[in-house]
Formats: C-alpha cells, structure tokens, sequence
C-alpha cells in the first residue's frame, strides 16, 4: 500500500467536503478498495471512511412500507435483521464471501463498486429498489451502467437504498469455485406489477434484467414457464471457469430454480 | 487394545501446543538487529531480451541502500540441478543455466531481475517500482507440444532445442512392447491432461541472510523442508562458502508439499547481499509472489495405451508424456517424470511389458518440480482412469478386472525396475469394499436418482514408492546426491534425550512420533525425549523430509543409533550390576541382569555415564551419545484401494463428493492418529486437484489463475467425511520400524477415484460418449462433456 491520508468524519457534511480533495476515494467496508490498494493497483490521495456516519447505518421499514437500509449497513446486518422483512435479501447477504468479509463489507461498498459478479446489484435490480445518495434518488433501472460503471457522479456518496418489498423473491448464486462470487446469480421478484429478473455474474455488461423470462413469468410465475426460453450467449464473460454458453445455460437454470424457491 | 504409548499409540502431537497458541517460530517471526528488507524486481512478460537496467532512480530514492542486479552475479554460480537424466540415447539432458538474477534475457513472468535493499520494506518496495527495465518481448514458448515444433523461438539461445530430454524407459522394451500391442486382443487408449498445480502453502517463503563480520560466518534463516541440501547446494554450487562457514535454520514451516525442498534464487540472494552489506536482509514473499515463484507441479499431457487379451489380462502398457520443466530446471525437477514416474507404471499389476516415454519440455512459465507425491500421482492416474476404461470397453467390472491382473507374489521384480518386497492388494480392496460399503451403493444411487442427482462410484488403486531413497541406487539414476537420513541421539546425564534429526517436520508430527519410537524402544515416558531439527549447526548431515521418507529412512537412523546407545548402557549397566553385557535385559526402562531379580534403572545408567565414578574406563568412554546414518537397500511401497462417490448435477454440472473411502497398507504404525491426518490432508489435496485446482496461462504466459480469486484451493465445505482404515499391514522388510510412509498416499490415491466416480455417474445417466473428462472436473467440463 502506498501511503495515504485517511479521514474517518462523523456527518455526511464533513465526508463530502473531504471527497472534494483531489483523488480522494470514499471507502466503507473496503472488502475491495482495500486489497485494491495493498496490491499497489490505487492510489488515492485521501481515504474518506464513510463507517462513523450514524446516518448511513441500520435498517428500518418506512412509513411508505420500504425496507430502508443504511449504505454502511455490513452484509451481517442485514443477514441478521433484515429477514422479518425481505427473507430473500437476508439469505442473499448471508451468501456473500466468508464471516470476515461479512462483518466489513457493505451493501453501499457493493453496490459502488458494481463488481459484474456481485450479488446484490442482482436484489436491487430485480427489487426496482432506490438507490439513495446525498444529492438524489436514483432507479435501479438508471443506476447500472455496466461492468463497474454507475450513474454516481464524482464525489456523490450513497446514503441509504430503499427497496420496495415483492409478494415472493428468491436468489440463485452459482458460486464460481474460487472466489465463491456469482459465476451467475438470478434474483427473481414478484411484485404487483409482475415479475422481475435481474442477473449477475453473467454479462460483460454487468448486472441485467433476462426480459423474455420476466414476460413468461408475469403469466405464469413457475419454473416451467420459462422452458421454452434460451438466453443469447453472445455478450456472456468467457473466462476459465465458464464459456458464454454455460453462463447462459446456467442463468436458465438458476432462473428456474429461485421461481421454485420463491413459491 | 489401542496402546497408550509408545510405537503404536495415538499420541497427541506436542508440536501443536505451540502451534494452536501463537508461538510457532516462523521464518518470518525472526527478525535480526539492523536487517534491510529485500524486494525483487520481477519479470512481467514472459520472455523478452533484457536490453537495460537502469537503477540511478530507484537507488537515489529514500532508505534504499542497494540495488542489486545481475552484474552482481556475474562471479557467483547459477542455481544447481540436482539430478542429472539421461536421454534415450545415452545422452545427458539439456541443462541451461540457471542464473540468480537474470542475465540477459527473462523467460518467465516472475522471473527475478533486480533487487532493492532498503532500510524500510515499504521504502524497498517504493524504489522497487523504480527499477527501469528495458525488455524487447519475445514470443513466449507456452504450448509443449508446440515448443518442439521446428522454428519454435527457444527458451534458452544456448540449447539446440526446447528438448531437455526424450527418455525411454525402459528402452530395450521398446520393440517387444510395440509387438505386443500389434496382436493385443484388445487396446484401450486414452488421452489425458495431469494439469499444472501451485502448491500454495500455508506460509509463503521467507529467506533471512545474515553475515557475522567477526567470524566470517554467514547464516541463512529459511522456509526449507531441507536445510542441509540447501546449505550444500548454496554453499558449494552457488557462492562459494564451505559448509564450516554456512549455518542454515530452517524453523518452524507452515507446510512445503515439495515446493520448499528446492533451493531458490531468494535463498542466495539473502546469503549474498547480507555479506555484501555487512547486515542482516530479510526477504518475505506476498502471496502473489508465490504464485509466480514457488515451483509448480505435474503439467503433463500423456498418451497411454493397455494392451489386453479376451479375458482382460494385461499385456503391456505404452505411454507418451510431455513434461512441462517450466522455464529453468528447478532442484530435482528431472527426477519427477522419470524415475518417480516412469518406475511406478505397473501400478499393482502384474503387466509383463511397460515402455514409458518421457519428453520434458522447457516453456516460458514457472519451473515445475516435486508436488505431494511427485510423478507418482501423475502415473496413478493415467493407470488407474486407463484400467476403468478398458474394463468399460470389455464389459468387465471395474474390481473384477484388478483383481484379476494384481500382483499377488512378493518379492515381486516389476518390468519398470523396481522390487516390491511386500503387499497385500487383495486384502486392501477387500477392506475398501467393507468400509466404503459398497453393498449400499446401489440403495444410495437410487436415493440420489430420486432427488434428481446422478450418482457415481469410482474406485481405484494405487502404489507407491517411498521411503526415497537407496543412495547407490539413485546415483546411477542421475541424483547427485545421497538420499540416507541421520539421527544422533544424546542422553542427558538426568536420563532426558534430545534426538537430532537430518529430517524436517513442516506438518507432519515428528517431535510427537519419533519421541515414541525413541521411548518405546528404551521404555521411558515419550516426554522424555526431545526432537530437535531444522538447523545445520545442531543435527547432522541429513536429506530432509519429502517423498514419504521421513519414518522410513530418518525414523531408522533412528532407530539404528538409539541401538547403538542401548548397546552401550547395557555395558554400562553390567558395570554396575557386575554382571555380563549379553544378560543385561532392558524392559520399561529399567536394566535387569536376566533370571535374577537384580535391576538398575535407565537413570542411574545414564548418570553414571556423565558422572563416571564407578564405570568401566578402561573399556567404555563415559557419555551416552550415539549417531547413525541410514541408507535403504530399497524403496518403500504403501498400497491400498480408494472409493469415491460423487452426485453430479445434471442441469450445472456441479460435482459433489459425497463419500470417500480409503484402505492404505502403510506397513506397521506408530502414530495411528497421525497416519490419519496425514491421509485426510493427502486426500483433500487430492480431491483440490480432481475438482479444483488449475495454474492457467494465457496466450502471452500471463498467470491467469495467479491469485484466490481464481485458482480455486479446497475447503472444508468441498469434502465429505472421510473414512479411512490402515489396518491392512504388511511390515516393510528391509527397515527396522517395517513402516512404509503415508505422506503422500492420499494425494496420490484420490485424484482417479474422484474422476472414475463422475465418469461413473455420468455413464449411468447414459452418457455413452463421456469416457474421460480432464481434471479439474469442474461444473463447466462436466456440463459440457454432458453435451456430447
């Protein structure tokens, strides 16, 4: 790690001053930007830890029946409390990395990063959740903008996302067997106005919403309806551990798989 | 009744005591008054011309003291091989220079280029990024096939080609081999990867030099499972120090698999620069850097052909194998494809002829040398996937088709060279059949099908030779080296001992099993006996640990010098008791005069011995300390029989071990705990292999698979309960202790089971096309082979 000035504020005022410095980098549970930078791969000016702002912590619901949850708010947290609520988006923070990486990451961390085989960009994509920063609320449908791409501007700190609870949801990961992040995870959610899939760990392009499987089970929410469906290969990642057209198989398969557990 | 104590006995392991609470002494945990901390400038291409080096910056940049390149070298000899092979023609192998830092050209990513010395590890690491290299890119050498292609680019301008050598084994059966298979009954063929693995363990490598300016003595702190190779190695081929003047600690190590037995460029740079300098440099490796630097293991790609007549005897066995050396020949790299390859072929069949051919390849990648098991795994598996096969292709029960062609005489002279002296094949797969219930597959495969799984039995069986190894034997072989172990063992004046060993234990229990041969064989308390090892400047010359040799070889050093002391105390003894030696008995600690009632105890020997009052002078020097050197007449050869399960996922592919079953005859005993542990370890590492693990490079020889985030190692959650049985003995003839060795047996005997079960299991889905799929078996290979 190359030296680095780190400041740790206690309200969003004082952090988004500190983010003005040039090259300044926001970091929460820094499960990524911390390797990153013992690696030697960044090097910012200026770590601003966003962890000691009380207001971008916890979970709650909103009058309005949103789960709202705090951007610093770690994987465990949510694991823990947020199953009364939303179970699928419990079980899916239980799913991420080990304990470790658990009690430090953050789904604001995640969501900034939008690492393409992350698992929750998949839950706020498939929830239509709000992604809400210091200056704005922004659709998940605006948000992803590919590969660790984001619609966040310079400087702009996630402050809380809001997701609207579906009638039934479910989230499939197929771990890739050494990092245990997505090889493909689809998060399924049935809401009023139909069903929505969002998938992850798939796409060159990062996380997406397989449209022709939220038309099919908008009809009929069962995991036969989407067995006439194939999903086109051509912009799936090619790596070691899958060619494009086992992600695509495997993005089916796991489609199938959390309409079943949603039932 | 399991023993208590003593050789037999589940004697927990003292070691971990210090381990489990923090206190373990690492390599890295030693840090000396005024040391500098070195960082490697490393190659990032895989081959290129070194055309410059400019170091003005990185030199002028805070702290740094010294930035070492390749010109330093220039005086110093390159890193040694240790075994030299001969070719099929009667010629040595290619063996191209092996330099400290790179001397004109780099021929792997990693490959060291400079050093920076600095005061601080972040202010070497700061002027490290500094160095300004000038490399001209080279098109790398990756494919070995390819790499003895005409016109391929050479690895090394100075060889002929990227042969190192073609080796024929053995070369006489060559023609009878061929003749037999042109009037086989039947041939089975078949095409395999044994893919490239790193070895990760636990602790990365770590070298502290350090050089006493009053003595002219330098000292050499390293991660090493042999630190009295390293010493000669360094000190006679590398920088000229003669071993009176070389100390070398190797302390506690978090595990080698092998890949700490070689001695490495960073080794005798620390020695080096800690002279150069007149202060202590430490160097410690990040776990990226092991990736690239540690040696890798197996990378072979093999062709193997099973002759057979109508009733599935075996007639011959014919193999080609390309065998990746990686960029320079590590230590003992030659040895792996050859004669720890070559010489296991027959397996435990009795197969009449066996030709092995053998090219091992030079490419632009990271050396390859001994893994867990060394060119035994690599045989075992192609023999054992080869046998289910043909038993597939002639109808045959895969058990029915190796009992048929076992080897069931002992001593058995294979056609490979070798002589088993004992085993017992049939009474291991009996075994296996019994714990890894195989009556119940049938009931477990129909519970599977019902939960929408495909179910999959492999077995197989497996041999090895251990125990490494015969010193004349070996040096006709090409080793250039001696392979006996040493012991001296020295009795306190109070009775205690310390036992010093030329073995090495990185993981393995030695303090805890040796002690109880030691004890058993005086009859004291196992508490009082103390193993020391690891440092040159206490313990004798010894080989150090690999090879499953520890027990067998050191274990009898031993064995051979506590006799010598058991000899003398009965002298003593006698002495006392004015009695004779030859009626002295020792029993439970305590000398008796036989028949009668008189006894002296162990102490009162041994105090006599230190305090010579009443002692025989004329005839005995006072003191109890003895050495011995121990060098086997043969090999060692554990056996047994694995059984593996798998449920497949049919729509991912995804594989999962469900049972694994394993029956090693290891020969007698002594910590049957440990033996466990060891074959649970062996056994993982295995099933890492079958499933998991793959050192990938791409086109341009860039590690693909250079970090956790994607060479996949195994975890606890990826293994089933393992059960394991040792009961199936047949003592070792030629060592004291009848012990074979069980380090290496798990890793050995796994892999084919592994792959054998999925094969299985997709063939009972009624996939007829899938014979083989390459390890590792992960879900996108499974699925794809399910595509036909």
């Amino acid at each position: 790690m190359y030296s680095v000035e780190f400041d740790r504020p206690a309200t969003l005022e004082a952090a988004l001053a500190g983010l003005k410095a040039e090259d300044a980098q926001a970091l929460s549970g820094g499960q990524t930007l911390i390797p990153t930078l013992k690696q030697r791969l960044a090097q910012p000016s200026k770590l601003v830890s966003l962890t000691a702002i009380p207001s971008l912590q916890g979970i709650c619901v909103a009058d309005d029946g949103m789960l709202c949850i705090g951007a610093t708010t770690t994987h465990a947290t949510v694991a823990a409390e947020a199953g009364a609520h939303y179970p699928a988006l419990a079980r899916l923070a239980a799913q991420i990395g080990d304990p470790a990486v658990r009690n430090r990451g953050t789904i604001g961390g995640s969501l900034a990063n939008n690492d393409p085989s992350a698992c929750y960009p998949a839950a706020v994509l498939a929830s239509g959740a709000l992604i809400r920063t210091n200056a704005r609320d922004i659709a998940a449908d605006d948000y992803f903008e590919g590969m660790f791409a984001t619609a966040l501007q310079e400087g702009e700190i996630i402050t809380e996302i809001r997701f609207p609870i579906p009638e039934a949801a479910a989230y499939m990961k197929f771990a890739q067997p050494a990092s245990r992040f997505a090889l493909v995870g689809v998060f399924v959610a049935k809401t009023a106005g139909g069903v929505r899939v969002a998938v992850t760990g798939a796409s060159e392009e990062g996380v997406f919403r397989w449209g022709a499987a939220e038309e099919a089970l908008s009809a009929d929410f069962s995991a036969g309806a989407i067995a006439g469906l194939s999903l086109p290969a051509d912009d799936m990642i090619d790596d070691l551990h899958g060619t494009p057209d086992y992600r695509a198989h495997l993005v089916k398969v796991m489609t199938g798989r959390a309409v079943s557990a949603a039932q | 009744m399991p023993k208590d104590h003593g050789i037999g006995a589940p004697s927990k392991r003292r070691e971990d005591v210090r381990f489990l609470t923090g206190q373990g002494r690492y390599t890295d945990d030693i840090n000396l008054h005024g040391q500098a901390h070195a960082v490697f400038v490393r190659s990032q291409v895989a081959h290129g011309r070194l055309n410059g080096l400019d170091t003005t910056a990185a030199a002028a940049m805070p702290g740094v003291i010294r930035v070492f390149t390749g010109a330093d070298f220039a005086g110093v000899g390159g890193l040694p091989c240790g075994w030299q092979v001969t070719d099929r023609h009667g010629q040595p192998m290619q063996e191209p220079a092996h330099p400290v830092l790179a001397q004109g050209k780099v021929r792997h990513v990693g490959d060291p280029i400079a050093v920076v010395v600095a005061e601080t590890l972040e202010q070497a690491r700061d002027a490290a990024e500094a160095v300004e290299v000038d490399v001209e890119e080279l098109e790398p050498v990756l494919d070995m096939k390819a790499a003895l292609s005409d016109g391929a680019p050479l690895v090394h301008d100075d060889l002929t080609s990227n042969l190192c050598y073609d080796w024929g084994f053995v070369e006489e059966n060559r023609e009878a081999v061929n003749a037999a298979f042109e009037k086989a009954h039947h041939v089975t063929k078949l095409e395999l990867v044994n893919q490239r693995l790193v070895p990760n363990a636990m602790e990365p490598r770590v070298a502290v030099g350090d050089y006493n300016t009053g003595t002219g003595d330098s000292t050499l702190y390293t991660t090493s499972q042999n630190p009295h190779v390293i010493r000669l190695l360094m000190g006679a081929f590398v920088l000229g120090i003669p071993e009176h003047k070389l100390r070398v600690v190797a302390p506690d190590v978090g595990g080698g698999f092998g890949s700490k037995i070689f001695h490495y460029a960073e080794e005798a740079f620390c020695t080096f620069a800690a002279k150069a300098l007149r202060r202590p440099v430490k160097w410690t490796c990040t776990r990226s850097e092991s990736f690239i630097t540690d040696a890798h293991g197996r990378d072979h790609v093999t062709r193997i052909e099973l002759a057979l007549d109508a009733e599935g005897n075996f007639q011959a066995i014919r193999t080609e194998t390309h065998a990746n050396m990686g960029a320079y020949l590590s230590t003992f790299a030659p040895s792996v494809p050859t004669w720890l390859h070559g010489t296991l072929m027959a397996g435990n069949y009795k197969t009449p002829l066996i030709y092995v051919n053998v090219k091992a390849v030079f490419t632009n990648t990271v050396p390859v040398d001994a893994y867990r098991g060394a060119g035994r795994p690599e045989a075992t598996y192609q023999l054992e996937r080869l046998i289910d096969k043909a038993a597939r292709e002639l109808g045959m029960d895969p058990i029915e088709i190796r009992r048929r062609n076992f080897i069931t005489e002992f001593p058995y002279a294979t056609p490979v060279a070798v002589e088993y002296d004992t085993g017992d094949y049939n009474a291991t797969l009996d075994k296996l059949i019994e714990i890894a219930d195989l009556a119940g597959f049938d009931a477990r495969l129909a519970e599977s099908k019902a939960r929408g799984r495909l179910r999959g039995l492999g077995i197989n069986c497996y041999i090895e030779a251990c125990g490494i190894a015969p010193s004349h034997l070996v040096g006709q072989l090409g080793a250039r080296a001696g392979l006996y172990e040493s012991a001296t063992v020295r009795v306190n004046a109070t009775g205690g001992l310390v036992v010093m060993t030329g073995s090495h234990s990185h993981g393995q229990g030695h303090e805890t099993s040796f002690a109880q041969v030691v004890a058993d064989m005086i009859g004291i308390d196992e508490n009082m006996v103390e193993i020391v090892h690891g440092d040159t400047a206490n313990t004798p010359m010894g080989m150090g640990t690999y090879g499953s040799r520890s027990l067998a070889v050191g274990g009898s050093a031993m064995v051979r010098a506590t006799e010598k002391i058991i000899a003398k105390a009965k002298k003593i003894a006698a002495h006392l008791m004015e009695a004779s030696p030859e009626d002295i008995e020792l029993k439970d600690g305590a000398f008796t005069v036989a028949g009668t009632d008189r006894s002296v105890a162990w102490g009162d020997v041994t105090l006599a011995a230190y305090v010579p009052h009443n002692y025989p002078l004329e005839e005995l020097e006072p003191g109890l300390e003895e050495t011995a050197f121990y060098d086997p007449n043969n090999f060692t050869y554990p056996a047994g029989a694995y059984a593996c399960e798998v449920e497949v996922d049919p729509e991912t592919g995804k594989v999962t071990v469900e049972r694994f079953a394993a029956a090693d005859d290891f020969g007698n005993i002594v910590n049957p705990m440990i033996v466990d542990g060891q074959v649970h370890g062996g056994i993982a590492q295995g099933i890492g292999q079958a499933l998991l693990e793959r050192a990938v490079y791409d086109e341009y020889g860039q590690l693909l698979s250079g970090s956790y985030m994607d060479y996949a190692m195994p975890r606890a959650d990826d293994m089933p309960f393992f059960t394991v049985d040792h009961s199936c003995q047949t003592p070792c003839t030629h060592n004291p202790l009848g012990v074979k060795g069980c380090g290496e047996a798990g890793a050995i005997g796994s892999p084919p089971a592994v792959a054998n079960a999925v094969v299985d299991a997709l063939q009972r889905a009624g996939h007829a096309s899938v014979t083989h799929i390459d390890m590792p078996l992960t879900p996108a290979r499974v699925w794809a082979a399910m595509q036909g």
